[in-house]
């Protein structure tokens, strides 16, 4: 009989193309939108990733408190020492030391008196350091509007609408104040090398960025760091390596009795970011909920549909011997057939399509004009392994569905009237 | 009992509800049918034939009185139970023939096997066996869109055959046929009544059928008006 029912759908196109081509459009549309959400989600993470947590981050436990305060006095020390433990310790991953600092910027006129002042936030990041790859990671170089990235010593890029509003250029004198790790007054002059687009509204109002020595220099942090950012060197985030290198970092490192040892936080567990991948997970599980219903809907009118055409069929049918529950099981047969096939086409399809968002991505950096370090210019998908069933669970369930659902009439079909019926 | 006795009916009366009242299509009706009988009910549109046959192949239940088949009551079976009574004992032919479309010749007369799960080897002999009967063993592989409606009614009596059941009730199954086909068609179902002992009853208006019967059952407005035996049958066919 299964055998009889699969003659039936190849041949009879009306019964197995319409229906295939629907689910094959669901199922495409499913593993693409995961696909999709997967990459922006992605995306999120990964530009927290390379501006705020790393793939783990290494702090004091004191300053990850406050950590929003930027308190360099609870700063790490004798990062040197540590930096060269975690790159024998640890060498799957690259350590980063970062610097951050808030001050004043001061810019004098033409005989040195000072002509304007401005709020600025400071990032010290490894520029110089040869093999380092934080001007890459953070997207820096291509966002400069005026200027040049930092090559020498007391060189500083600050953000171009901090630069408008005060008329700076390239190669201006500025002079830098703030307050030293040990909380005394701290001044240095600084050369203006370029302007740069952050993307973050606090940043661009006034931000500078340094190399990590000038921030360590300026603020008489020798050897020291607000944090150090852990990234994996194959750039993929992943909970269980970080969970795993966290926990052996810790039980090194941390002495719950001192705040000032070094503790290592995962990237989930800084700035809401669990939140953000739970968030991530329920969105592909909507989709696929969203998916279900509407394709049901429509199969369930397909199945109507069918089911109208296939009248006098199912009337044969009853009246050659054959159960009414039969031949509803062997409509839902047919459907899971038709479901199986629509969804190996759409996850294909799928898959494809996002492997090729994954690999090319679209880039709108010539739509968006202004390219900023924190807006990715280059949109992606991410292909995840439940894109390979996700698209089965739409394609299949909702095949099913719309055809129980239009299956019942089958139930209610009046055996005397068919010789009436079938006789038309 | 006759022990020949294949179908008896005793009091039927079938009414269908009409607004708050009802129709009686078919009113005290008594009849009994032995094994191998060629017979015929003539009548009317509405006279009751086909609501007769609806209850003697058990796709609907009378409203009052006995109904049975091969001794095995029809009052209150269950749809399974029906089903599985018109699936092995009962054939049905159609005035407009109903094969399935997308099906072969072949298929199409496999397919109460099937539901039956005959075995393949027997299947296959019994399909050939059938299509023999009725000349198309050379049709096996065509779909009903090439075959005319001669063919496509004796793939029909082929399908209604290929189980053996001991009744086929035929509801004007010569209406769509020209006159050669019709007498072709009467003649392969005279002679597989006549070899295998199959009990054929007919619902029908059409002379061509009725000079084949061999008894003849009259009704008119739900009731018996005349049950006659033919003499004459098949003697002066075409």
């Amino acid at each position: 009989m299964i055998g009889f029912t699969l003659k039936g759908i190849v041949r009879d196109r009306s019964r197995s193309l319409l229906p295939v081509i629907i689910v094959s459009i669901g199922a495409m549309l499913t593993v693409a939108g995961t696909g999709w959400i997967k990459g922006i989600f992605g995306d999120i993470i990964a530009m927290n990733a390379k501006y705020s947590t790393g793939h783990v981050k290494i702090l004091t436990a004191a300053y990850a408190e406050n950590e929003s305060q930027a308190p360099n006095d609870l700063a790490l020390t004798d990062i040197s020492s540590l930096l060269s433990s975690l790159k024998k310790d640890f060498t799957g991953v690259e350590w980063v030391p970062r610097i951050h600092f808030g001050g004043l910027i001061d810019i004098p006129d033409s005989s040195g008196v000072t002509k304007y002042q401005g709020n600025v936030v400071g990032r010290g990041v490894d520029l110089f350091s040869a093999g380092s790859r934080e001007n890459e990671r953070m997207n820096i170089a291509p966002s400069i509007v005026e200027g040049k990235l930092p090559e020498n010593g007391k060189e500083i890029l600050i953000s171009h609408d901090f630069a408008k509003r005060f008329n700076l250029k390239p190669g201006d004198k500025v002079t830098f104040f703030g307050s030293s790790m040990n909380g005394g007054m701290v001044f240095s002059e600084l050369t203006l090398c370029g302007t740069i687009k952050f993307g973050s509204q606090i940043l661009d109002r006034g931000g500078i960025i340094c190399d990590v020595s000038d921030a360590q220099q300026m603020l008489d942090m020798e050897d020291a760091s607000s944090e150090i950012l852990g990234y994996f060197k194959d750039d993929i985030y992943s909970e269980e390596r970080a969970d795993s290198l966290r926990s052996t970092f810790n039980s090194v490192y941390f002495d719950p009795g001192d705040e000032f040892s070094p503790k290592m936080l995962k990237l989930s567990e800084q700035n809401d970011l669990d939140e953000y991948l739970a968030y991530a997970d329920r969105m592909g599980t909507i989709i696929a909920l969203i998916f279900i219903f509407t394709l049901s809907v429509v199969l369930w009118n397909t199945g109507l549909l069918g089911g109208l055409r296939r009248y006098n069929e199912y009337g044969i049918r009853l009246a050659l011997g054959e159960e009414k529950k039969h031949i509803y099981f062997m409509m839902l047969y047919e459907a899971l057939i038709v479901g199986i096939i629509g969804s190996v086409v759409g996850s294909a399809a799928g898959l494809s399509f996002s492997y090729w968002l994954q690999e090319t991505g679209l880039d709108f950096g010539d739509s968006f004009g202004n390219i900023t370090m924190m807006m990715p210019q280059v949109f992606r998908a991410r292909v995840v392994p439940e894109m390979f069933y996700i698209g089965f669970i739409p394609g299949v369930v909702a095949m099913l569905i719309g055809t129980a659902i239009a299956g019942i009439g089958i139930f209610k079909r009046d055996t005397a009237r068919l010789f009436t019926e079938l006789e038309v | 009992m006759n022990k020949d006795t294949i179908i008896r009916l005793e009091r039927i009366v079938k009414n269908f509800p009409v607004g708050t009242g009802y129709f009686t299509a078919l009113n005290n009706i008594t009849l009994k049918f032995e094994k191998g009988e060629f017979a015929g009910l003539v009548g009317p549109s509405g006279s009751g034939k086909t609501t007769l046959l609806n209850i003697i192949g058990s796709l609907d239940t009378p409203t009052e009185g006995k109904a049975s088949i091969m001794d095995k009551s029809l009052i209150g079976l269950s749809h399974k139970e029906s089903a599985q009574l018109r699936s092995k004992h009962i054939g049905f032919i159609f005035q407009t023939y109903n094969l399935l479309p997308v099906y072969t010749v072949y298929e199409n007369v496999e397919f109460t096997l099937l539901l039956q799960k005959v075995p393949l080897s027997e299947r296959r002999k019994a399909v050939m066996e059938a299509l023999e009967w009725v000349g198309l063993t050379d049709k096996v592989n065509s779909k009903p869109s090439m075959l005319s409606g001669g063919e496509s009614q004796r793939v029909a009596i082929a399908r209604s055959m290929v189980k053996k059941p001991e009744v086929v009730l035929a509801d004007e199954p010569t209406a769509n046929l020209d006159s050669v086909n019709s007498h072709h068609i009467l003649q392969t179902m005279k002679k597989l009544n006549e070899e295998l002992k199959v009990t054929f009853i007919f619902a029908t208006h059409d002379e061509k059928v009725m000079q084949y019967l061999s008894r003849i059952i009259s009704l008119a407005d739900g009731k018996i008006v005349g049950d006659t035996i033919n003499p004459n049958h098949g003697s002066n066919a075409q």
